[in-house]
Order: C-alpha cells, then sequence, then structure tokens
C-alpha cells in the first residue's frame, strides 16, 4: 500500500488529535503539543513528538497509544522519532486547551509569567483558583501529583487545587 | 614509576583520545550524574519529612532519571557497540561511574540532602546555561530541556536553604554543619582534564573555571539570604574524573543494581 495515495498529513493529524493525556483526559497529545510533526512516506508514516519533561512517564503511553490508533486506522508501519529542540512550553498549548484545563479543576499555566529563568519568585503571579475563581491563592509546593503540576491552596473557598506550571 | 621516554608528545601517540572518544566520557560524566542523584532522590520514597516533600524529592528524581537516560543513550549510540541506558546504568561497577563525588553523597538527615542538592542544582544550573550553546547538537538540545527542570530544582533547594538558615537554632546549626561537611567536596564539580581540554577546543563543552565564577554567585547570594556562612576553602577531595569515588556509592549501587543484576531476564 502506498501511504501517500491513502492518507494526508491532516489526517493523520485528526486520527492522532483523539488520543487523550492519560493522566488529564480532557486534553490531547495535540492540544499539549507534544506531537510536533507529521511526516507520510509511501511506505511509512513518521511522527516526531516530543517529551514535557524528561523523565515524564505518559511518553512511554503516548508512544503507544499513537501507534495503536494509527495501526486501527490502518497504518501498520509507523516510525517514532523523539526530539528535545526546540524544548517542549507550556506556550505552546492552545488557548482551548487552558480552558478545558480550568474546567477540569486545573488551573492552566499562567501565559508568560515566566516562572522560567527566576531563583526567587519576584513579583505576584496570580493563579486563580479553577472551583471558585478567586485570586486569592497560595503555592503549596512547586511540585504536585505528576512532573508538570504545582500545589496550590485557595485562601477563600479552602480547596487545594493542581496549577499546570509554566515552564 | 617507569620514566617516560623524552619524546615530544609525552609519547602517548598512540593514546591520543578522539573527539568522539572524549564526548562519550563527557556524556557519561552528565548522565551518571544524574542518575546517582535521581537514585538519591528515589531514596527518599515515602520517607520525605511531610507529604508534599515526599513528592517533591521523587518528582526531581524523575526529571533526573529522565535527563540520565538522554546523556546514556546518547553514550551508547556515540560508542556503536548496542549498549543501551540501561547497560550503562546497572552493568558497570563503581570505578567506571563518572559522576560528581558531591551527587553521591548520602541523604543524611533532610538539610543534608537540601545542602547537597542545593550545591549541586547550583552547578547544574549554570553548566546547562552555558551548555545551551554547545556545538554538539544532542548536549545543546539536552541542555536546553534540563535548564527548564534545573531552574525548578534550584528554587526548590534555595527556598529551603533560606527557610531552614532563618528558621530555629537548632535548623540553622544543622544547614550550617551541612554544608561544612559538604564543603570538600565541591571542588570536584570543577575539576576538568583531557576530555574538557579537547572538547572546550571543539566548542561542545565548556569551561569549568567560567561556570565557578557564577556558582559562586549563586552560591554566596543564597548563603547570605539563608544567614549561614560560606565555609572557608580547604582540603578538596578529587577522583571522579578518573572513577575514583567514596565507599557509598558502592553502596548506591547495590541496591540500584541488584535486581537486573540477579533476574537480566526481568522485564516490567
Amino acid at each position: 500500500m502506498n501511504y501517500q495515495n491513502k492518507y494526508t498529513k491532516q489526517q493523520i493529524w485528526d486520527f492522532l488529535a483523539e488520543i487523550p493525556d492519560p493522566e488529564i483526559p480532557v486534553i490531547t497529545i495535540v492540544d499539549l503539543g507534544v506531537l510536533r510533526e507529521v511526516e507520510v512516506l509511501s511506505n511509512k508514516v513518521i511522527i516526531t513528538i516530543t517529551p514535557t519533561y524528561s523523565g515524564c512517564p505518559a511518553m512511554k503511553m503516548f508512544e503507544d497509544e499513537i501507534k495503536k490508533k494509527l495501526h486501527t486506522e490502518g497504518i501498520e508501519n509507523v516510525e517514532l522519532q523523539m526530539v528535545y529542540s526546540p524544548a517542549w512550553t507550556t506556550d505552546w498549548m492552545s488557548d482551548e486547551a487552558l480552558e478545558k484545563l480550568n474546567k477540569y479543576g486545573i488551573a492552566p499555566p499562567v501565559k508568560g509569567s515566566h516562572d522560567k529563568g527566576v531563583l526567587f519568585e519576584n513579583g505576584p503571579k496570580i493563579v486563580q483558583c479553577p472551583q471558585c475563581g478567586s485570586k486569592n491563592t497560595v503555592l503549596k509546593s512547586q511540585f504536585g501529583s505528576t512532573a508538570c503540576k504545582a500545589l496550590y491552596q485557595c485562601k477563600d473557598c479552602l480547596e487545594p487545587f493542581d496549577y499546570f506550571k509554566c515552564i | 614509576m617507569l620514566e617516560t621516554p623524552p619524546l615530544a608528545n609525552g609519547g602517548r601517540e598512540g593514546l591520543k583520545m578522539t573527539t568522539k572518544d572524549a564526548l562519550i566520557k563527557y556524556c557519561l560524566r552528565l548522565g551518571d550524574t544524574s542518575l546517582i542523584l535521581g537514585q538519591r532522590m528515589a531514596e527518599w520514597c515515602s520517607n520525605g519529612p511531610t507529604l508534599e516533600e515526599d513528592i517533591a524529592l521523587t518528582n526531581l528524581s524523575l526529571d533526573f532519571f529522565g535527563q540520565a537516560r538522554t546523556m546514556l543513550s546518547y553514550a551508547g549510540e556515540l560508542e556503536g557497540k548496542g549498549k543501551s541506558e540501561d547497560d550503562f546504568a546497572f552493568k558497570r561497577n563503581e570505578r567506571e561511574f563518572y559522576n560528581t563525588l558531591l551527587s553521591e553523597r548520602p541523604n543524611g538527615h533532610f538539610g543534608d540532602t537540601i545542602a547537597r542538592n542545593f550545591l549541586h542544582d547550583a552547578f547544574l544550573y549554570h553548566l546547562y546555561s552555558a551548555l545551551r550553546n554547545s556545538k554538539d547538537e544532542i548536549i545543546a538540545a539536552h541542555s536546553a530541556k534540563s535548564i527548564k527542570e534545573v531552574t525548578y530544582h534550584l528554587r526548590h533547594s534555595s527556598e529551603w536553604m533560606v527557610r531552614l538558615g532563618g528558621g530555629t537554632e537548632e535548623s540553622h546549626q544543622k544547614i550550617q554543619d551541612s554544608i561544612n561537611d559538604l564543603w570538600m567536596f565541591t571542588g570536584d564539580l570543577f575539576a576538568m582534564n583531557e576530555v574538557d581540554e579537547i572538547l572546550i577546543k571543539e566548542g561542545i563543552a565548556v569551561n569549568l573555571k567560567d561556570i565557578k565564577k557564577n556558582w559562586d554567585n549563586t552560591v554566596n547570594e543564597v548563603l547570605h539570604r539563608a544567614t549561614l556562612q560560606r565555609p572557608e576553602d580547604a582540603y578538596m577531595q578529587s577522583g571522579s574524573l578518573e572513577g575514583r569515588h567514596a565507599e557509598c556509592l558502592g553502596h548506591l549501587l547495590a541496591e540500584m543494581q541488584f535486581l537486573p543484576r540477579a533476574y537480566p531476564e526481568a522485564t516490567w
């Protein structure tokens, strides 16, 4: 079979856009920005992905899910490539993805709030409580239930919540 | 000791290290250091002083293992003998490891771990910042990725330094003692040999003398905020570049390597 005659790049993207994140099922690998490139050759399809965090255990699952999905769509020969550059950033997440996170109960990364380069927090960074919308929240721990999240607490409704770290 | 024949090149023509050999060694240094720090952090699993810290320390572990994987698999690729990152991690003995002496120091109490991590995080932070411009594409990409994680690590350890230094009299004294005890292993972080010489010329590695200046600034700033004294430089232990380690590395490896060595066929 010649894959180029049968599938367009967009079709493959659309197939893969159905694969949810195993930890945060409301967003997909496309929403996350983990899927970087799709290349359709005559005899194989090359999928390029990038890890969110170096040690993210979900990456193996992404790889398996991508292969499984494409196999069910009739694409047997799938090659997966892992790239580290440019390094993944939360800036790649779509506004739609951020909205989905918020509705799910995870405060989305505050864009441009560079937690990125500073040693000590300089200036207030407001993370809004996804439960009650209050801006009166406090960082409890920079490390949360997965590598990509920090733990916050709302001082108004007192609920603890996850914050998707901005990197 | 044998006398070296009086040749212009010191009689070492046949043993000249190639750029590739040097690069493999360099990857092992970076990879091993991350691996050993990762294993130390994993030892905290279920032993953290609070639930949040337990999760934090094991999150660090995950980052370090991820970083180790990239470098060790690259070393295997360069070597071209079909070795995987697991082969490097589980099938070498302590004299074949090139991790920094500081990275292998035992966890001790929570303050000891924070002090070790802080001194080491500050080193990796400045090292990876600089290595983002490495002419080796993989090292550059790895560094651009790792710097994001190491920034979090450094912030975590720095904030604890300040909290413990400025806490009670007891916490202040304990964290000062931890820093004093670890100081003799900080010299080894900046040791260089032929590997560095070759790779600096190629624009792949960075001069650790430059990293030392930035490290000094960060360490001084945080110690100052933490109301702690910077120890005087005295005797510095060295050896990681030649694979000479403290006894504690052997114990760490014994635990880490036991399963894959005892059950080589074991799979997930």
